[in-house]
């Protein structure tokens, strides 16, 4: 598949709209947003609801998460595990991510 | 299912996600055929952590796909924390799961039953008894069987006396009964196999387990380490772990000291190795090198080494299309074979069979990986990463990661064996709730 970062947006939004002409009753499109934060829920639940000890991040605002993340990369928050992890994302990463559970 | 656990998901593409979406209101007050139908077939193989996760994110990401998962057990027994079951820190009950919630919740047609054949020109698959189902796209996710050959004097029904407990479930159990049957003073050898094997850190949390129970139960016992390998996962962290909390009562003996064994003398429960002595074990727990699950075999998804060779993006099968390999079968990159990491490719691999169906683009795969280990109940620590693809495959986030700190104190140490079981409550609901 193209990938939007090779092609101008409006092109995009006119290939979104011949797709849905084709494929009438198919338009899910996982989000890289989505692609990112699923991948956090084997520790901290589903949707990033937690039923252990590992606290839940559902519903929290984007800025209060984007900026706990920061600060947990910069070793500025201190924590056992999530300094180690949060390394692997950029900036813009991390963006996606804060959006994408504080919409949960 | 609702409208509201779709949110955030995914983006809509003008009228027709619009539509989509009321299939997915109307879904649970009487099913919707035609659209289930307009949004393909998927088959799920394997109810374990890469199989049980697929069709659930399937299902979250696009409520217009039909999923069925087939399983051969009732209940998944877990590997993750069945260490701590076999010294009395866990019950049999609660590192077991059922999937009435996958198909109450998630509208999944759960089947138990084996399947024993895959026609992937045919697109179809055949279940224990005959029966065959069609489908769009197969996921299978079989995890491991054991190379029975490997070692002389060990098979199948060899496993009886001396378990390997590398599934889990029945093996498991008796491996605890030999253990609470040992007399004090008795020696108890564990034979971690080579690489690549489920879990590499699992050995040597069972021998810090054992020692942790034998500390308390029969201080005069040991643990000896025969290894296939000359190094192990988190090896500076157990071995500190070791010292601090059992002196002397674990032996580790690499390969090239004489640890590799290659045959058993089953009646006396007596070690070869290739050179060096021999070794008899009260207890044995013997971990035989292993192999991508027999139907991966079966169905010709397998290379010369006995692993799946798949597309990295996707998961899709380099050797048929419409078929997908995940978990610890698949042969993904630098990805360990672990519960995370198959939960982690499950959901890569459900975007991908959405996107694939559905015509639209799949966004970059980003996958995760920690495996936490007890050194004891109250001393945790773990080896984290992120990862994503490049041209040679599934790659490590350069600067992601890596391990606990070596040193720290018993608090962190204590605080991450809390987690450990956070993470284990997050991700068996993350599969099964
Ligand atoms: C002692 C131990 C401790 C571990 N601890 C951890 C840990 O702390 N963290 C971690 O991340 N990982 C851990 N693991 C690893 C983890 O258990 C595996 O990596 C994980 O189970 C792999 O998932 P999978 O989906 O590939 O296979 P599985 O989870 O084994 O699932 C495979 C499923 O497929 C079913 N199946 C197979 N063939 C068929 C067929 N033909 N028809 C129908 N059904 C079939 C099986 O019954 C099974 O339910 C541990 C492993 C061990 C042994
Ligand atoms: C290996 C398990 C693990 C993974 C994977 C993980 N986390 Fe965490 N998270 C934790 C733990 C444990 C804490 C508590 C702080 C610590 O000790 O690291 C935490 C804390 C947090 C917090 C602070 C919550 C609060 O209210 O204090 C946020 C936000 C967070 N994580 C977000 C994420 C996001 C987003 C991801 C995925 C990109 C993620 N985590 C992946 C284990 C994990």
């Amino acid at each position: 598949m193209c990938r939007s970062y090779r092609i101008p947006g409006l092109v995009v939004a006119a290939m979104a709209i011949l797709i849905s002409q084709s494929f009438p009753l198919q338009a899910a499109e996982v989000t890289r947003g989505a692609m990112l934060g699923t991948s956090c829920a084997g520790c901290h639940g589903t949707d990033g609801r937690s039923p252990g000890s590992i606290p839940s991040i559902s519903g929290k605002s984007a800025e209060f998460l984007e900026q706990i993340l920061k600060g947990f990369r910069s070793g500025e928050i201190p924590s056992t595990v999530m300094g180690r992890h949060i390394k692997g994302y950029t900036d813009e990463e991390i963006r996606l991510i804060a959006e994408y559970f504080a919409s949960m | 299912m609702s409208k509201l656990s779709r949110r955030g998901f995914i983006r809509l593409a003008g009228t027709a996600g619009a539509l989509s979406a009321m299939g997915a209101l109307a879904w649970p007050l009487g099913g919707c055929q035609k659209k289930a139908k307009a949004g393909g077939r998927v088959i799920v193989v394997g109810g374990g952590f890469g199989g049980a996760t697929c069709a659930k994110y399937i299902r979250k990401f696009d409520p217009a796909v039909e999923v069925t998962l087939i399983e051969r057990d009732a209940r998944f027994v877990t590997c993750p924390f069945s260490n701590l079951f076999l010294v009395g820190g866990r019950s049999f009950e609660s590192i077991s799961h059922g999937y009435d919630k996958l198909g109450d919740n998630y509208g999944i047609n759960v089947i138990r039953g084996a399947v024993t054949d895959i026609d992937a020109a045919a697109k179809k698959l055949t279940l224990k008894g005959s029966k065959t189902m069609q489908y769009d796209r197969l996921v299978v996710s079989p995890g491991i069987d054991f190379r029975w050959d490997a070692i002389e004097g060990y098979d199948e029904a060899a496993c009886e006396t001396v378990p390997h407990a590398w599934k889990g479930g029945p093996q498991t159990r008796t491996l605890r009964k030999q253990l609470e049957a040992m007399q004090d003073g008795g020696v108890v050898i564990i034979v971690p196999p080579g690489n690549p094997f489920r879990c590499p850190p699992g050995p040597y949390e069972r021998a810090s387990l054992i020692a942790h129970y034998l500390t308390q139960n029969k201080p005069k016992s040991k643990v000896l380490i025969l290894d296939a390998k000359d190094k192990f996962s988190k090896q500076g962290l157990f071995m500190q772990g070791w010292e601090k909390r059992y002196p002397g009562m674990i032996e580790w003996v690499k390969a090239s000291a004489g640890g590799k064994i290659d045959r058993i003398d089953m009646a006396k429960r007596t070690l070869y190795a290739e050179f060096g002595e021999a070794h008899t074990g009260d207890v044995v727990n013997l971990i035989p090198p292993q192999k991508a699950g027999e139907l991966a075999h079966k169905a010709g998804l397998v290379n010369a080494d006995g692993w799946c060779p798949v597309n990295q993006r996707t998961f899709e099968s380099s050797v048929h299309k419409d078929v997908y390999v995940i978990g610890d079968a698949s042969i993904a990159g630098q990805m360990p074979k672990s519960g995370y990491a198959a939960n982690s490719q499950g959901k890569v691999c459900a975007a991908a069979i959405v996107s694939s169906l559905s015509g639209t683009a799949m966004p970059d795969p980003s996958y995760v990986n920690t495996c936490y280990s007890l050194v004891a109940p109250d001393y945790g620590i773990s080896v984290a990463a992120v990862y994503n693809v490049t041209e040679e495959g599934i790659r490590k986030v350069k600067g992601s990661g890596g391990l606990s700190p070596m040193d720290a104190s018993d608090e962190f140490r204590k605080k991450e064996a809390d987690y450990a079981s956070g993470w284990y409550a997050s991700i068996t609901a993350d599969m099964f709730s």
